[in-house]
């Protein structure tokens, strides 16, 4: 029965339809929303486990194709599919909204099933931005994702949650507009709005450095890369923790899937000449943003900016193909930065989320993520500060823990590309540890100093459930990362093949 | 000299208009003391009458009748049918408007089904003398509805603006058809298509000629820099006036934009593009920066409208047959969603309360969510953001500028639809984030009120999600004239 389901539209439109009941449903009734929000999402990530048993990992095409005409008069189609780049990013979005739903339980009080309801419709959004494979329908789930996300920082955010809000929406609206006219100049030039027709077209340099930098500015924005990364600092300080948890575990990673579903296949040409400033601003944002984030006083803000020092790790591992395959010839070398880059969005989806699901924790119960405002919680909270350890030592990049996978195999490819590629990036381990043990000795360790501390109570049992669960699933990936990379091979070798063949 | 008897039957639609116009206006002035909404039930009752009629004898080729000076085809008969439904959608709200601010009256809706007749006229006009005729009955209907609230001085001092300003735009486009006339000898467009195009006329004039033309038009549009009047006009006249002017008037306006660029001068399209690329781009441009500032919704809207005026020039501007297709699709949307938001501040405007200040929405989704919900469709509905249908309004007439291969005028047009995302968010930013300056709950002022712009709102996410059939047919009615 499940066979005939078509399993990605159900993934995509179950979640909005929840939502859009919830919206209805819930009206001044918290508790109808936060059980239909529930069985949603729950329901959502079940139906998407026959992804990952359905899933041949022995090729790289699209499955679970499902296309339909939607405007035929300009070649627009609803078109879905999924291969060994996006299955995983699906599957990290409907485990990250169980978990979304989970930890606003009882944190949200005012206008419950909006905020529910728009955490429902932006999970069916996400899922459609990684399983789109007509460009106008990637664009439309793209930007009516900014939509929900605007209404709940705005709403449920702190005190400067309107500017963070603007600035974010126009930020990154402004970067996505540009990808929507080579959309339609590509359209122009083959008459077809298809993305895996994209990948097979050919393509003058001069247009493809135009497209490259008109899509570089959508994504860059997005992972975010420095120097445009200055709305998410802002953006997740203000954001209530559930928007926080989307924006880190599955918005930044639309950036990342954007280069590897479109620059790298589309313009392979450009992609390889202006590879330097891509390689230059993913370094950048390791060391400098990582220095960033030595010097924070609010935690999230912290975790805001190791983010984007993480994810520079994605782009790296992306852009380094052409050095190595110059410099040593190495395909192998070449494939594990890919995978590389690809696992370290994954983990760094889970790590993040949990960072701050964490964070949330104690901000929902001393209402300030300043860290001086903190000293010897673990004297009270010593369930909650071992998980929050695994997680920061995840984030550290601990080898045992997933964080540990992608950032080694990256690492490993840059010193094949360029010794000081390498040193620069293994820099992180250093910078990365002494922001986050930092934190976390000013935070968790030490005397206790301000009698809210000493006020404080243990996690409860959904709150011990998410972080349980994050747990298992960060040291689970950093112990057998195996099956995860199985599922990507084939697509990353093929998404090599596509990134390094010629379109001129 | 042989008399012959035109065929009438294509202008069928219009005469009913014009005799059904013409016993209402007679006829009010007995209901008016018996039944007060008598004349608004006879207008809406004419408006559907005449949909029907053109419904069915919906005309798939082209009639051309009256000796050459009046054309009916599905191009035609399709912006008809659209200033039809949005005509009725506008005396719905306006119906309720004018109770409210108690100046209800039966001249309102005859002026109103006036205008429509103009529209008719100027949408099927075929030679310069009936586009004049059209163009004048709608503006001097429109003139009146403005200055109509006489203990209002910023409508009557709008009226007036209105008025001067229309007139000059008037002689500017007198000017240029006498130019063409001149220079050619003919009135009709077909004619002055063929003059033009066999070489025998003389160039100099007619370039002058286009000018004034399109200053004209430009004029009449809104376009930049002849934009001048709107805010102003939008913001003094009373809203339901506003409605009227910022909607169904464009769907004309566009007709006799495509009348007379497409059809009568296609041969001098090297003139008048030039002249619409700096139309188009300074409209938007200014549209998008002005219209931050404004305090006023409805002046915001006006300078928002300034702005949605150049990017329907863009399909202008391919000067195809698609590039047409588009800029039509574009101006449809266009109305609907001014329909939408105009209908907003009506269904909210109290007596003695315009509701038409952007504070006003001030927490608007305490008090009244779901028609928080129905104004932030609206909102990202303009501001060309999926998936609601201006999206794919935008969309295609950047794809049609970009397949004539002006690529910077379309990235033009995107910077310019972020930075009018902006003053659109701070509407939604009102409604969603600040505090109401009263908890007190809102509602539309009656029933049918809320039904009537949930009913428009929805329509936009509704075509935004199934945009396919009206894109079909804005399409296939300007292809069908092209071969």
């Amino acid at each position: 029965m499940l066979s005939s389901l078509p399993i990605l539209s159900t993934l995509i439109w179950l979640p909005i339809i929840g939502g859009l009941l919830v919206l209805f449903a819930g009206r001044n009734n918290p508790t109808v929303a936060k059980w239909l929000s529930l069985l949603t999402v729950v329901a959502t990530f079940l139906l998407s486990i026959p992804l990952v048993t359905g899933f041949d990992t022995t090729t790289a095409s699209m499955q679970f194709v499902e296309q339909v005409a939607w405007v035929p008069m300009f070649n627009i189609h609803y078109h879905l599919g999924v291969d060994g780049l996006s299955m995983p990013l699906v599957l990290l979005t409907t485990f990250t909204q169980v978990l979304v739903i989970a930890s606003a339980w009882d944190v949200i009080k005012e206008r419950v099933e909006q905020y529910m309801g728009a955490f429902l419709i932006m999970g069916g959004i996400m899922v459609g931005v990684f399983v789109a494979l007509d460009s106008i329908l990637f664009y439309i789930f793209w930007e009516a994702l900014l939509i929900p996300m605007f209404i709940v920082i705005g709403k449920w955010g702190g005190p400067r949650r309107v500017y963070a809000t603007l600035k974010f929406f126009l930020y990154t609206f402004f970067g996505s507009v540009f990808m929507l006219v080579s959309f339609l100049y590509m359209y122009h030039e083959s008459g077809s709005f298809s993305i895996l027709d994209f990948h097979g077209m050919q393509l003058g340099m001069t247009a493809q450095i135009l497209i490259f930098l008109a899509f570089f500015l959508a994504f860059a924005v997005k992972i975010p890369m420095f120097p445009v990364h200055t709305w998410l600092p802002d953006a997740h300080v203000e954001a209530p923790t559930a928007g926080s948890v989307v924006l880190a575990a599955i918005m930044l990673k639309m950036g990342g899937y954007g280069f590897v579903r479109l620059s790298l296949p589309v313009t392979p040409d450009a992609s390889m000449t202006l590879d330097w400033l891509m390689i230059g601003l993913s370094l950048i944002a390791i060391v400098y943003i990582g220095i960033v984030a030595l010097v924070q006083n609010d935690m999230k803000k912290l975790v805001a900016y190791s983010s984007i020092s993480h994810m520079g790790f994605v782009t790296l591992g992306l852009f380094l193909v052409y050095d190595i395959l110059q410099n040593t010839g190495s395909i192998q070398g070449a494939q594990l930065g890919m995978e590389g880059a690809m696992v370290q969005m994954i983990s760094h989806g889970f790590i993040s989320g949990a960072m701050f699901l964490a964070i949330g924790v104690l901000y929902d119960r001393m209402h300030t993520r300043e860290i001086s405002a903190y000293s010897g919680v673990v004297n009270k909270m010593p369930w909650f500060v071992m998980f929050a350890v695994i997680f920061a030592m995840a984030n550290v990049g601990l080898p045992g823990t997933s964080g540990f996978v992608g950032e080694f195999m990256v690492i490993l490819s840059a010193f094949k590309a360029n010794l000081w590629y390498g040193t620069l990036a293994a820099l992180t381990l250093v910078i990365g540890a002494a922001y986050t043990l930092w934190m976390v000795k000013r935070v968790f360790f030490g005397q206790i100093t301000n009698e809210n501390v000493e006020k404080l109570t243990d996690l409860n049992k959904r709150e011990f459930a998410i972080m349980a669960t994050l747990a298992i699933v960060i040291i689970a990936l950093g112990v057998f990362p195996a099956p995860l990379m199985e599922v990507m091979h084939a697509s990353v070798e093929n998404l090599l093949v596509q990134a390094t063949t010629s379109k001129l | 000299m042989n008399f012959v008897i035109p065929d009438f039957a294509p202008a069928i639609p219009e005469m009913v208009l014009l005799a059904l116009t013409s016993f209402i206006l007679v006829a009010d002035t007995f209901w008016a003391k018996r039944s007060q909404f008598a004349t608004y039930y006879a207008t809406q009752i004419a408006l559907v009458v005449v949909a029907v009629l053109i419904l069915m004898s919906f005309s798939t080729t082209q009639i051309i009748t009256f000796d050459g000076s009046f054309v009916r085809d599905s191009f035609a008969d399709i912006l008809k049918l659209f200033v039809l439904v949005i005509s009725i959608g506008i005396f719905v709200f306006s119906k309720e408007y004018l109770l409210q601010h108690k100046f209800f009256s039966g001249e309102f809706f005859v002026l109103g089904l006036f205008g429509v007749l103009g529209m008719f006229v100027m949408i099927s006009s075929y030679n310069f003398i009936t586009l004049y005729l059209g163009l004048e009955i709608m503006s001097l209907s429109m003139y009146a509805m403005v200055a109509m609230r006489k203990d209002s001085g910023a409508a009557v001092e709008a009226g007036m603006k209105y008025f001067v300003l229309g007139a000059l735009a008037t002689g500017m486009l007198l000017y240029g058809f006498s130019m063409i006339y001149g220079a050619t000898g003919e009135i009709g467009f077909a004619q002055v298509s063929e003059v033009i195009s066999s070489g025998n006329a003389d160039g100099v004039v007619l370039a002058f000629g286009v000018v004034f033309i399109v200053i004209g038009l430009a004029f009449k549009l809104g376009a930049v820099p002849f934009h001048m009047w709107m805010p102003d006009v939008y913001q003094g006249a009373p809203t339901a006036v506003t409605l009227y002017l910022g909607t169904a008037p464009k769907i004309a306006g566009f007709a006799i934009v495509y009348r007379l660029l497409a059809e009568a001068l296609p041969g001098l399209v090297e003139e008048w593009q030039s002249l619409i690329i700096m139309l188009s781009i300074l409209s938007m441009v200014l549209g998008s920066i002005a219209a931050i500032v404004q305090d006023n919704l409805k002046r915001m809207l006006a300078y928002s409208g300034i702005g949605h005026i150049g990017f329907l020039l863009l399909g202008v501007i391919a000067a195809t047959p698609d590039g047409y297709s588009a800029s039509m699709f574009y101006v449809i949307v266009y109305a609907i969603t001014g329909l939408a938001g105009f209908g907003m501040i009506v269904a909210l405007s109290r007596t003695g309360n315009e509701f038409d200040r952007v504070v006003d929405f001030k927490g608007l989704n305490a008090r009244n969510p779901w028609l928080a919900v129905m104004m932030l469709i609206v909102m990202f509905s303009m501001a060309g953001i999926p998936p609601f249908i201006g999206f794919w309004a935008k969309i295609i007439v950047i794809e049609e500028v970009i397949k004539a291969g002006f690529t910077w005028i379309a990235v033009v047009a995107v910077i310019t639809a972020v930075i009018s995302a902006y003053y659109y968010l701070r509407v939604v930013k009102a409604m969603y984030f600040d505090e109401p300056e009263d908890n007190t709950k809102i509602e539309p002022v009656s029933g049918s009120l809320n039904w009537t712009v949930s009913f428009v709102a929805l329509s936009l996410l509704v075509l935004g999600l199934m945009p396919s059939s009206l894109i079909n047919l804005c399409y296939q009615s300007i292809n069908s004239l092209a071969l």
